[in-house]
């Protein structure tokens, strides 16, 4: 379009550096601090421009914090969270698109529904369930009268193992496997499949496992790739479920769950050591920062198209 | 051998009936077309003739032995699917040799097949592409390939050539044609273009509601249509169509104006008076010079001209109903003009208004013809 | 529709492929929410035994707290706050964004980054950023002594964890507005600027309105969002404090259930608060359904 609007245009640019000074910020704050000795960044006003001490700092902060397993587990977590939110995701909406059975409407709206359902609002009642998984399972067994059948049949009391999963990989990973959006993003994508591609396998001679292995899976590449990075963000920065079942940290902490013990300040009666902080800071959060960055174009496509 | 054998085959979906039991039987190596309207069904029954779709009443049967319950691969067809169905993420050989693939047969001898099959479609030089780097028809031949690999004993074509432009899709029934010719398996070609359907088929089958209208072979269908339905749709343009009644004395036509024509009596030796649909091709009506003599033909009114390059369509009307003329030459008519048009009684076509159904002629004439 | 046309039979595959799920969401989803209804009905006795029905009490308990309505007043102003920062800021990046000035990419590429950074993350930042005796903030405190400390003021708290939760949403709701302006059609803003409209009366006249359907939706989200998941942001800057002047509704629960071990009145926090977002996303769907009959 031809417009000559050369006010508005410097306008228009102005706006767009102001944000992007407002974004990046505390971003280039974090990082200038994490440069800086103990003294300098203790005064005020602190310098905008980044000092000498850079490699130090994160050394120590790195070392102190114990970040290289932490971060290693965080790794661990993020990549399991994301694989199994992606597998469950692709099969369960497999299910429920290619296949007629009565309650297929009933699961999805079951798997939907747990959106109104973020682990904050349920945090005391799933922490308990992390400490002994199979408890609702027996609750069932009992409530329902089938334990008690059972065991007037074959004389024994079935009582189900207790199985906890605090301290775990598995606890840090399973529970949040569950994945409505990630479900949703397969349906809709499922749904986009023209349906002749399902009958040409058909008449290929392939099965429902050989068509989901061969064509389907491979044609959702984009949306894996759009659905990983955002799950792996997202697993990545989770915070308070770790935290939870969470004590044995030297074995199974996670980086961000890290951040809370660097904190410096009064509370922990040391000293403010905000540059050894900020460079702890700075070192959880790059991985996800790294996959927005470089992965920007999936990522923005599995959001806008999750609709959450 | 792999003759089909369609008995009384119906299809609903819920309360709605969208094939009403048709009855088929096509020989081995046969070349059949169903030609309808869209909706009329085909598409249905082809997909049943392939496993795609339950059969709801009735049997399909191929070489003998009933398939309802069979699944797809289990059939011995192959189908080439009105978008092509590509697999947009494989190549072209891997397109070609899924089926091959699945069957367990070992790469290298898949391999040599696809190539062989892609040679003689064409295709030899594009097998590493992928489907969305082909062209219209290149996609087109990719699915044939993938159909001939098997080498099934039947190929169902649901209406494979709609989706490409006019020219190509001329080249492609060429091929189809040919291939035919070669490979000798018994085909079903489903489409709703009728110059498609007059040029493959062996036997055509028009499908109008979920039922079959006719069944015979294109020169058959378009000499002799059994129905209103068929008359009207066979034929570019088809068939014209005059409400009319016969006399009491079962020998002379009067249209709605008072018009009158004679029937012949040798085709036509005992019609019962009353209400008739007439039918009449356009190349059977001839404008007559106005210069001739006294007229016995019937006066109709100029409306416009279609210019079709090696003649023309002269659209008029005829006691407020359309007809069409075709005319060799080119005619500089006024709209209002009269045109006086004879009309040979043994080129009349008669139907009865009620069913809808051809009034069948003498076996005479038919005899004749033949002998001609 | 659920399904498709063409399907699979094998009731039993389809049963295996989505049971993982099921069991899933059964285990750590419906069972918990369950279980904290029941929870929030009973009270467990101080010697151990069953847990006994006590009615609405535990609400009452809940609702009679001064406390409590102190942590809700803060968590909407909080929610509130944030929102409006958040999404005014981002929708006039998304404007000028799309004007597609040379140089539009590279400032979009940009904003999404905050959307990477972890919630603790941001507020351990923040809590540097804006310290009162060390960081960027604390100059003001040099021409002013006292007028900032977010340590000790409670309304230094709250603003300083509102702009934490806001910078973090801007990227969210910038992609949003961000793909909400592309979809509308380019020939609706060249038809606007046939009839004479500038730049800034499209943006108002046309592309603003347009927005709509992206603007609710996204309220609604950044209100949840800032209900729900402000749990790191608050842990890691005030912990709650400076007396109570940041207790958040999510980290009320959480301090009375896991610190205070008092699982029946976490239990009731947590059904009202689960009542809060099941009503957000009711509100959301039915926008949601408008826009399917707008379009």
């Amino acid at each position: 379009m031809v417009e000559r609007t050369p006010i508005l245009n410097i306008l228009t640019h102005l706006i767009l550096i102001t944000g992007l000074v407002m974004l990046l910020v505390p971003l280039w704050i974090v990082f200038v601090a994490s440069t800086h000795d103990f003294r300098t960044v203790n005064t005020v006003p602190m310098p905008l421009w980044p000092g000498n001490r850079m490699i130090e700092n994160y050394t120590l902060a790195w070392n102190q914090g114990g970040f290289g397993p932490k971060m290693l587990n965080s790794f661990i977590v993020a990549v399991g969270v994301t694989a199994g939110k992606i597998a469950i995701a692709a099969i369960s909406a497999y299910s429920i698109v290619y296949f007629k059975y009565r309650f297929r409407s009933l699961f999805f709206w079951l798997i939907f529904v747990t959106l109104m359902l973020p682990l904050e609002v349920r945090i005391v009642p799933t922490y308990a369930v992390a400490a002994n998984v199979l408890r609702p399972y027996q609750e069932l067994l009992d409530a329902s009268g089938l334990g008690a059948l059972l065991s007037t049949l074959m004389g024994i009391k079935v009582s189900l193992p207790e199985w906890s999963m605090l301290n775990s990989y598995t606890g840090l990973i399973l529970p949040l496997i569950a994945t409505a959006t990630g479900t949703f993003l397969y349906r809709q994508f499922y749904l986009t499949v023209p349906d002749e591609l399902a009958e040409a396998a058909k008449m290929d001679g392939a099965g429902p496992l050989r068509f989901f292995w061969d064509v389907l899976l491979p044609l959702s590449r984009t949306n894996m790739a759009a659905l990983a990075t955002i799950m792996f963000v997202y697993s990545w920065n989770q915070y308070l479920w770790p935290l939870l079942i969470i004590t044995d940290i030297a074995n199974y902490g996670t980086a961000v769950m890290q951040l809370q013990r660097i904190v410096p300040g009064p509370l922990f009666g040391e000293p403010p050591r905000w540059h050894i902080a900020m460079a702890g800071t700075l070192m959880v959060m790059t991985p996800p920062l790294l996959v927005v960055i470089f992965m920007q174009r999936w990522f923005v496509r599995g959001l806008v198209q999750t609709d959450k | 051998m792999a003759q089909i054998d369609i008995r009384n085959v119906s299809k609903s979906y819920g309360k709605t009936q969208v094939v009403h039991g048709v009855d088929i039987a096509i020989a081995d190596g046969e070349f059949v077309v169903i030609l309808g309207p869209s909706g009329c069904g085909k598409s249905t029954l082809l997909r049943m003739i392939a496993g795609l779709e339950e059969i709801s009443g009735g049997t399909v049967s191929i070489g003998g032995e009933v398939v309802n319950d069979r699944e797809p691969r289990e059939r011995g067809c192959a189908m080439v699917f009105q978008n092509y169905a590509l697999y947009p993420h494989m190549s072209v050989a891997e397109n070609i040799g899924y089926g091959l693939k699945v069957a367990g047969v070992p790469k290298q001898a898949r391999q040599a097949r696809v190539e062989a099959v892609a040679r003689t479609v064409g295709l030899d030089t594009f097998l590493d592409r992928k489907p969305g780097q082909l062209s219209g028809g290149q996609r087109q031949r990719v699915a044939m390939a993938r159909a001939m690999i098997k080498e099934p004993k039947v190929f169902l074509f649901d209406e494979p050539l709609s989706n490409l432009d006019a020219k190509l899709r001329v080249q492609m029934r060429i091929e189809i044609r040919k291939l035919h010719q070669r490979l000798k398996a018994t085909s079903v070609f489903v489409t709703h273009d009728q110059v498609e359907a007059m040029t493959l088929a062996d036997r055509l089958v028009i499908m109008n509601k979920g039922v079959i209208e006719q069944i015979g072979a294109p020169k058959d269908v378009y000499d002799r249509p059994a129905s209103v339905f068929v008359a009207g749709f066979i034929g570019a343009p088809g068939l014209n169509l005059l409400d009319a009644t016969i006399g009491a004395d079962g020998l002379t036509l009067s249209l709605a104006d008072g018009q009158r024509l004679p029937v012949d009596p040798a085709r036509h030796p005992a019609l019962k008076p009353g209400p008739v649909t007439v039918g009449i091709r356009a190349e059977a009506l001839t404008i007559r010079p106005a210069a001739a003599g006294p007229h016995a033909g019937l006066r109709a009114s100029f409306d416009f001209t279609e210019e079709l390059g090696v003649g023309q369509h002269i659209h008029a009307e005829i006691s407020g109903q359309p007809l069409i003329i075709h005319v060799d030459g080119r005619h500089p008519y006024r709209p209002g003009s009269a045109l006086l048009l004879d009309v040979p009684p043994q080129e009349l076509q008669l139907f009865d208004q009620e069913t809808g159904l051809r009034i069948q002629e003498t076996d005479v004439l038919t005899c004749i013809d033949e002998a001609a | 529709m659920t399904g498709k046309r063409v399907t699979f039979a094998g009731t039993w595959l389809a049963a295996l492929l989505i049971a993982p799920q099921l069991l899933l969401v059964f285990t750590f989803f419906y069972w918990p929410a369950g279980e904290a209804l029941y929870w929030s009905f009973t009270l467990e006795p101080p010697f151990g035994g069953e847990n006994q029905w006590v009615g609405w009490q535990n609400f009452k308990t809940v609702f009679d707290d001064p406390l409590y309505w102190n942590s809700v007043r803060i968590s909407i102003t909080f929610a509130l706050a944030s929102t409006a920062l958040a999404m005014g800021m981002a929708l006039l990046l998304a404007l000028f964004v799309d004007r597609q000035l040379p140089g539009h990419k590279a400032y979009r590429f940009v904003y999404f980054w905050p959307y990477a950074v972890a919630a603790p993350a941001v507020g351990l930042a923040f809590r540097f950023i804006f310290a009162p005796d060390a960081g960027f903030v604390s100059a003001l405190n040099q021409w002013y002594p006292g007028l900032w400390n977010p340590a000790r003021d409670g309304i230094d708290a709250v603003i300083l964890i509102t702009l934490a939760n806001a910078w973090s949403m801007i990227a969210y709701n910038f992609i949003f507005f961000l793909a909400g302006l592309q979809s509308i059609p380019r020939s609706l803003t060249e038809a606007a600027a046939m009839d004479g409209s500038g730049v800034l009366r499209r943006m108002a006249d046309i592309q603003f309105p347009l927005l709509a359907p992206t603007f609710f939706f996204l309220v609604v989200i950044n209100l949840t969002d800032s209900f729900v998941n402000s749990f790191g942001i608050v842990d890691i800057t005030t912990a709650g404090g400076p007396a109570r002047a940041t207790d958040l509704m999510v980290y009320k629960i959480y301090s009375d259930g896991f610190k205070g071990k008092d699982y029946s009145l976490a239990a009731a926090q947590s059904l009202v608060l689960m009542l809060l977002v099941v009503s957000l996303t009711f509100i959301q769907f039915r926008f949601v359904e408008r826009r399917v009959h707008y379009s």
